[in-house]
């Protein structure tokens, strides 16, 4: 369970989340919509603690994450993310982008290494690319690979940053294939995501963030049918 | 117009001796580079920090190492230290003087490489759990290797060429201290300098070639 409590984070003097609160279940999935700059990678980033806060907590099944002593190494192993892009380590093939933290931060050998690898990158349809360099696949390649990445290390929770919004758009269709599956294996997720036919298909409940704050909450027909902030209205009616 | 009679068989005799002595330039040269290229990334990384002393102890050595003599850094280590009570034989005075050079120029050059890998590089590694000093090993440092390699290559070349200063602090057993003894003894001046010259135009060559067929292997993406 991802618990977010009253959570407050400025750059400097820009305040970026103001005030917010919500919770994640296990096995949920949660999507994030909002207009640029309103912190919904922000949030993520706070998440697993690669960005400090100023306010509030945030707690990961129980352990705070900006807690002095928390060990956010051993954290983040539960918690898997895929960014927009550049997620690929470009000087390794697509078997050692995924086997690298499996062998350095998990301890595992090369073999189990190589045997959980080859499993997920099948998994998303990348089993005849081990060998590649990232240089050399597709956009949607390289999100495929960065979702087989964090699933090997079976996290318990994955987060998405707006995973699609740099690909061609006959490439969208693939990746979002892949997180459909995950939601129904019931991964529990966040999704920040832009498309918004598949945050009401996928989603449990969808949150609405704007300068910041979370504006709204709810089932995506509530979300998208019949929002009740003027504001989620606006934005639904701009992206449409 | 010059009255000079080229010997060039006594000098080619001496050939074996000059080998010899191509070899200490080179095993110089390398391990100037090994302990330089360790000190540079080290200094890059100080230069980056958030920490003013760090900062200001990797200006010093980059600024020094680059804005004065390579004579002076070598003069340095063997009579400087000396005086202060630290006597390094000749070779080690060289390879000390050489390795601070070739730290100072090699950390500038890093510092460059570090700017080329995107922070996104670091922040996708630890979000997999990999701690900083993994993450700038295993991701981090590779990409910035490649992105200086080059110049790093000049560098190696430019060490080669720096070890024949090791004459001014007497050492006798690199190419340019066995030349300078058979030049001694002899005064075939131009011959032995001559074959000389040639040995280290040949080293210099093999290294950038070698480099190139190295980076040809590692950075095939
Ligand atoms: N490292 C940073 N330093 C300073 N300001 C930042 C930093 N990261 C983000 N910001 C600012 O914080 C605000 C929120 O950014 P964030 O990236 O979280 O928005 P977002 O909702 O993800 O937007 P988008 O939909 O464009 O990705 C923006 O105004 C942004 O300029
Ligand atoms: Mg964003």
């Amino acid at each position: 369970m991802i618990e977010i409590e009253h959570v407050h984070k400025s750059f400097g003097s820009l305040k970026v989340l103001d005030d917010v609160s919500l919770t994640v279940n296990t096995g949920e999935v949660l999507s994030i919509i909002g207009g640029s700059g309103s912190g919904k990678s922000t949030l993520l980033m706070c998440i697993n603690g690669l960005e400090p806060i100023q306010g509030g907590r945030i707690l990961i099944d129980g352990t705070e994450v900006h807690a002095k002593g928390t060990d956010l190494n051993a954290l983040r192993r539960n918690i898997g993310i895929v960014f927009q892009q550049w997620n690929a380590f470009p000087h390794l093939t697509v078997l050692e982008n995924v086997t690298l933290a499996l062998r350095k931060v998990l301890k595992k050998s090369r073999s189990e290494a190589e045997d959980i690898a080859v499993k997920q990158l099948k998994h998303v349809g990348l089993g005849d690319k081990l060998t590649t360099y990232p240089g050399k696949l597709s956009g949607g390649q390289q999100q495929r690979m960065a979702i087989a990445r964090a699933l090997a290390m079976s996290p318990r929770y994955m987060l998405f940053d707006e995973v699609t919004s740099a690909l061609d758009p006959q490439l969208v269709g693939e990746v979002l294939d892949t997180m459909r599956l995950l939601a129904e294996e019931g991964m529990t997720m966040i999704v920040v995501t832009h498309e918004m036919q598949f945050a009401r298909e996928v989603s449990d409940r969808v949150a609405f963030f704007n300068q910041g704050k979370m504006e709204e909450i709810g089932p995506p027909e509530q979300i998208f049918d019949a929002p009740h902030s003027d504001n989620t209205k606006k934005f639904l009616a701009n992206v449409r | 117009m010059f009255n000079y009679t080229f010997h060039w068989r006594p000098a080619l005799n001496a050939l074996p001796q000059m080998l010899e002595g191509a070899v200490v330039t080179l095993q110089i040269a390398v391990l100037s580079m090994i302990i330089g290229i360790a000190i540079g990334v080290v200094l890059a990384v100080m230069q980056g920090s958030r920490f003013r002393v760090f900062r200001g102890i990797a200006s010093a050595w980059v600024e020094v190492a680059r804005n004065t003599p390579a004579l002076f850094q070598i003069y340095m280590a063997y009579f400087g230290l000396g005086q202060l009570g630290i006597h390094l034989d000749s070779f080690v005075a060289l390879l000390a003087g050489i390795t601070f050079n070739n730290a100072g120029y090699l950390a500038e050059t890093f510092r460059g490489g570090l700017r080329a890998v995107p922070r996104t590089q670091v922040r996708a590694a630890r979000s997999l759990g990999f701690g900083a000093f993994d993450a700038f090993r295993l991701i981090v440092m590779p990409q910035m290797f490649r992105a200086v390699f080059h110049p790093m290559t000049n560098q190696m070349v430019w060490a080669i060429l720096m070890t024949s200063l090791g004459v001014i602090v007497g050492l006798n057993t690199d190419l340019t201290g066995v030349t300078q003894e058979l030049n001694v003894r002899t005064f075939r001046t131009f011959e032995y300098f001559a074959i000389a010259a040639v040995l280290y135009y040949i080293i210099a060559k093999i290294v950038t070639l070698g480099a190139r067929g190295i980076a040809w292997r590692l950075f095939k993406y």
